[in-house]
């Protein structure tokens, strides 16, 4: 195990109104770690990554992410990061080649790199000879791959994925995997929520299972198949419903 | 390393403006609501020239201001719907260069909107609209509208009745900058003496300030969770 953790979460409380979402969770992640955060809807893993992401104030509790706590230090967190979501988060009048350069330019990335960056991307992700094109020209699969290109134009540590694999086909979610384990094999800490299973034992290291607001598992994969992994989440998961 | 304020405006309005040249989805629209308007208002009040004289003042006001609200709504609602707002929010760039940048678009849309119907008023109307003081005014109440517009959409475009509610909250509260801006307006078309009007536009620029300060202040708490 990677000895600095880079993501540390204490006591951690989400309340919307008074219907609270997180209840007094703990977490630590690791620098290098690839986590799942797993659990049905409404557990709170999209609340939870959008508190890591500085997007989403804590109700209670403490965040840090590299050392700087959230949401105090948001702007040094944010240079770290880097997100991904089911919406696309780039502009379809633009084509790729524009979205890229215009994140780049609020990331504070250098001119004079910029548009080398933007060719390696595209490039990394498949769609160098696509660039030019508008965005609302790209199929679903051609979309998300730009939504990671945009997301790692800062060439951040931290990758934070919400339910990346919604709506793409078996082709584009095979690219997509193999873009999240080139991404891993960098070096950078990726926490990914999801509902596809059968992916997760083949992709990450950790399993982190999210029941009613707090951590009911916390587990390596190492070992574990897809079969293992729905077991284990439908007893965690029916034993929260049951509470 | 957070983005200087000025590259982060630069970088938005940059994008916003491309985007528009690019699909002219928003000046079209507007564009074309405020002719429709002026032309409607003109039939309206063509039996009565002497009430077409006094009118023409709120029938400029009351076209930008609706026309500005068309594009304010889709303006703002184009960055919520694929979560465009967020990827902005989420660079480390400070909350108050979004809004600067996204108030610079829908102003000087607005803005272009409000100049283009100075021409064909001047002709329906048989009025003189192209004045240096109704540009001065024109584009201090655009700029004061527009600053409370944006804040104000950011908070509805998260709601479903987004394009019935914004007016609702908004006009209440422009009501200052539209009156002294209708107010200075029709002095100016009116040809009274600058002494009796001169004051209108001094508190729209004063009430500019005021606005532009509070809705810099309040964006930070209107796209904070």
């Amino acid at each position: 195990m990677n000895a600095a953790p880079l993501i540390e979460v204490t006591g951690l409380v989400k309340a919307f109104d008074l219907l609270p979402i997180l209840r007094k969770l703990d977490l630590t992640i690791y620098r290098g770690e690839f986590v799942a955060l797993l659990g049905a809807n409404g557990a709170g893993k999209s609340t939870l990554l959008r508190m890591l992401a500085g997007m989403s104030k804590p109700s209670a509790g403490v965040i840090k992410v590299g050392g700087w706590e959230l949401p105090g230090e948001a702007h040094a967190v944010r240079s770290q990061i880097g997100v991904v979501s089911h919406k696309a988060l780039v502009y379809e009048a633009l084509s790729a080649r524009e979205n890229l350069r215009f994140f780049g330019q609020l990331y504070n990335l250098a001119p004079t790199a910029l548009d080398g960056r933007i060719d390696d991307l595209l490039g990394q992700v498949g769609l160098g000879k696509r660039g030019d094109d508008l965005v609302r020209t790209y199929s679903r699969g051609m979309l998300q791959r730009l939504t990671i290109a945009r997301a790692l134009i800062h060439n951040p540590d931290i990758l934070l994925l919400d339910e990346p694999y919604t709506g793409l086909d078996v082709d584009a979610a095979g690219v997509l995997d193999e873009l999240l384990r080139n991404a891993h094999r960098e070096g950078r800490t990726i926490v990914m929520t999801t509902h596809d299973l059968a992916r997760v034992p083949g992709l990450v290291s950790r399993v982190v299972i999210l029941a009613r607001g707090v951590i009911g598992l916390d587990t390596p994969t190492i070992g574990m198949d897809s079969v293992r992994l729905s077991q284990i989440y439908t007893e965690v998961t029916s034993m929260a419903s049951a509470r | 390393m957070k983005t200087s304020f000025f590259r982060a405006v630069s970088a938005i309005v940059r994008k916003d403006l491309r985007i528009e040249f690019r699909s002219r989805e928003l000046i079209s629209m507007m564009g074309l609501f405020a002719l429709l308007s002026i032309l409607v208002f003109s039939f309206a009040l063509e039996l009565d020239r002497i009430a077409r004289q006094e009118a023409i003042s709120g029938v400029l006001w009351v076209t930008v201001i609706f026309a500005s609200i068309l594009g304010l709504n889709r303006s703002l609602a184009a960055e919520r719907d694929q979560g465009n707002l967020d990827a902005m929010l989420l660079a480390p760039i400070d909350r108050p260069a979004v809004f600067i940048g996204k108030l610079v678009g829908n102003f000087l849309f607005s803005l272009l909107v409000g100049l283009a119907l100075l021409p064909v008023m001047a002709a329906l109307y048989n009025v003189n609209m192209i004045q240096p003081w109704v540009l001065l005014v024109l584009t201090l109440g655009t700029l004061g509208f527009s600053a409370i517009g944006t804040v104000l959409a950011t908070m509805t475009v998260q709601t479903r009745t987004r394009e019935s509610l914004l007016p609702i909250v908004l006009l209440p509260i422009a009501l200052p900058v539209l009156l002294a801006a209708v107010r200075a307006t029709t002095n100016i078309l009116s040809g009274a003496p600058q002494d009796e009007w001169i004051a209108w536009p001094q508190i729209l620029l004063v009430l500019d300030v005021i606005y532009l300060t509070l809705c810099v202040l309040l964006f930070e708490y209107v796209v904070e969770e």
